[in-house]
């Protein structure tokens, strides 16, 4: 009963309607087939979102996962073109940790010196874009100048899903063992829902807003690599923008801005929202020009019905001042 | 760690207290951020006049007032929404929007009164729009800003596509090409009479006092009898209006509409807020700091572009200015409070 009732079920429901409702005019895109390739399409975003999710429990918000994709994913690709013979699990490994000291700078600017998550965020985004251009000269890096084995690994096919899908998985149950079994897992739900009362707990609120922020880089330095490889180019603007997409896929998730609420299944389904959107947007014929006002739009309804369901938790006690608000 | 360190560690605000008179002690004046950056401003000023034998050039300098009119104009309306602890970072989306209907009312033959007053109207209802969600539904700004980001800027992509408009009529130009003596602007003379007006009504009106106490405090201004949703709603407006205003200057000085335009100025403007010593989190500020920051910005911007450092380059420099200006004072109270 709780389940029916709960965020993940309504959003479930709408995604499936949301399918039905594409089947009708196009109903090639529910094959299986189709599917599991939206899913691998989506993995990236969904990766990303779920780095944001730990940032945004414990009240922050990293708006530098983009830019921090397209830096370690440039770095990436340079490498490969440097030592084409490196194997991949070295280069993935080089991946989660180049993407994990980016948020890392992130992570000690909110820490130590108590600056603004956003305004730390805004500006790494645009230093990151810059070191970009200055890294690779305003350079693209193409298909041919990356190895096989570097563009080949995430689309390789394993039971109807690629690599890269699989990876995404696999993210997404360890962050859900990390966030329901871990002390640290829960330490962002503290910290996030009451941070005066997880001092008194005896946790570190800057320490955990600096992990979430790390934890964050790691999959954005992840989700580069994966991109780069996907897509087989590098360039400055990679995924440019796509941190709001990122932002949005949360929201709709029902991870609330106010930091403590959230769940890695929301996450997971508010990213497969947007990402059956988005394909499905080019075979009902509407214009991809739509998608920026349509993910804005659900941000917009997301967040107002986040907060209506979050209204009534809670006892108010001046309720005048509770409305001004 | 000790417990008295990580107390105040969730929500560090580093404002004081609210002063009962505005008029400072003549030597806090001299310590003040706005002398501060002054002198940063004349040094920038004198390093680039060594740099570049082009700099010291009356028409040099006029071109390089473009590079933060149109930002500084909605940095007025931002500094006082930011003073009063919300934020709008949909500002650029709003010029593109507003950008995009003046097209719109272009293309159906109208003329420039038409074509401005259609920039403005747009911008304000792109303010309100903002505004009420924040305001009645009691929306966190951050979100709804990042929301109506991508759908105001989704809009102008669904209106051209790929496309653009242009062949506005020869007099619209006047905006952002005109000039109205010698070599000042029009645009420079909008943006110092707005200036002046965000001066007066931040610093010599009630309205302005109740901006600083709802920045501070927004129940306790809202037990003072501060209407602090009116407020609130007003400021959004303000910002809209200015990001209308921007669009009109903006659209005029380029001559055409994209979907594209303005893009990523949000961050400038914030920066530019920032810089003229704002607190991010609410509660202080002055609009004399964030003329001379648009200054600093502008000077810079300019210096650089006179070397020829590109454009993303540049970026990097103002990444590390809206941090480094809020780090290193907080680093110096740091090593100072240690040694």
């Amino acid at each position: 009963m709780s389940f029916v009732k709960s965020r993940e079920a309504i959003l479930l429901a709408a995604i499936v309607l949301l399918l039905g409702l594409i089947a009708t005019r196009f109903p090639a895109f529910i094959t299986p087939h189709n599917l599991a390739s939206v899913y691998s399409d989506t993995t990236p975003l969904m990766i990303l979102a779920l780095g944001q999710m730990v940032v945004i429990l414990t009240r922050c918000i990293d708006l530098s996962v983009a830019a921090n994709l397209a830096l370690t994913g440039m770095v990436c690709a340079m490498i490969n073109v440097a030592a084409p013979d490196l194997p991949v699990g070295l280069t993935i490994l080089i991946a989660l940790t180049m993407g994990a000291a980016l948020g890392a700078i992130n992570g000690l600017l909110v820490w130590k010196l108590a600056i603004p998550p956003i305004v730390v965020t805004l500006g790494t985004m645009t230093i990151f874009r810059g070191v970009i251009f200055l890294l690779s000269d305003g350079q693209w890096i193409n298909a041919h100048e990356m190895s096989a084995s570097f563009t080949g690994f995430p689309r390789q096919v394993i039971l109807g899903v690629t690599v890269m899908g699989w990876i995404g998985l696999a993210v997404a149950l360890l962050m859900a063992l990390l966030m329901a079994r871990t002390a640290l897992g829960r330490s962002f739900f503290a910290v996030g829902g009451n941070p005066h009362a997880a001092v008194y707990t005896g946790l570190n609120v800057g320490r955990a807003q600096f992990l979430a922020f790390v934890i964050s880089g790691a999959l954005a330095g992840l989700a580069g690599y994966l991109w780069i490889a996907r897509y087989a180019v590098a360039y400055v603007d990679i995924a440019g923008g796509f941190e709001l997409e990122v932002v949005a896929a949360c929201v709709i998730g029902g991870i609330s801005i106010a930091g403590g609420v959230g769940s890695v299944l929301g996450t997971v389904l508010g990213a497969m929202f947007l990402g059956i959107v988005k394909n499905a947007l080019p075979v009902v014929d509407i214009s991809p020009f739509w998608q920026l006002a349509i993910s804005g739009a659900a941000i917009l309804i997301a967040v107002a019905f986040n907060a209506r369901a979050g209204r009534s938790k809670g006892r108010v006690i001046l309720k005048s001042a509770e409305h001004a608000q | 760690m000790s417990l008295a360190e990580t107390t105040s560690a969730p929500e560090t605000r580093s404002r004081g207290p609210v002063p009962d008179r505005l008029r400072a002690p003549w030597e806090a004046k001299l310590k003040s951020w706005e002398s501060l950056l002054l002198v940063v401003a004349i040094g920038i000023f004198i390093l680039n006049s060594f740099a570049s034998p082009y700099f010291l050039n009356a028409w040099n300098l006029s071109d390089a007032t473009f590079n933060f009119t149109e930002k500084a104009m909605i940095a007025f309306a931002m500094a006082l929404l930011i003073i009063a602890g919300e934020i709008d970072l949909s500002v650029a989306s709003i010029i593109a929007l507003a950008s995009t209907a003046m097209g719109l009312v272009m293309e159906a033959g109208f003329g420039t009164p038409a074509i401005v007053a259609t920039g403005l109207v747009t911008g304000l209802l792109c303010g309100a729009f903002n505004g009420v969600l924040v305001t009645r539904l009691g929306l966190p700004s951050i979100v709804v800003t990042i929301g109506t980001m991508s759908l105001f800027r989704g809009i102008s992509y669904i209106v051209l596509g790929d496309g653009a408009f242009r062949g506005y009529p020869s007099d619209f130009s006047f905006f952002g090409q005109g000039y109205a003596f010698w070599v000042i602007s029009v645009e420079l003379v909008i943006f110092a009479v707005l200036a002046v007006i965000y001066g007066v009504v931040l610093h010599k009106t009630n309205f302005g006092r109740a901006v600083y106490a709802i920045g501070n405090n927004a129940t306790g201004a809202l037990f003072s009898g501060i209407r602090v949703a009116r407020v609130k709603m007003i400021l959004f407006l303000l910002t809209g209006l200015m990001s209308g205003v921007a669009a009109v200057c903006l659209t005029s000085r380029l001559g055409s509409t994209r979907p594209s335009i303005a893009s990523g100025m949000e961050l400038e403007v914030v920066t530019m807020v920032v810089l003229g010593g704002v607190n991010i989190l609410g509660g202080s500020g002055s609009i004399p700091g964030v003329v001379i920051a648009a200054f600093v910005m502008g000077l810079v911007t300019f210096g650089l572009g006179l070397l020829n450092v590109p454009g993303i380059v540049m970026s990097i420099f103002i990444g590390l200015l809206l941090i480094g200006v809020i780090a290193l004072p907080r680093l110096w109270a740091k090593v100072r409070g240690r040694g």
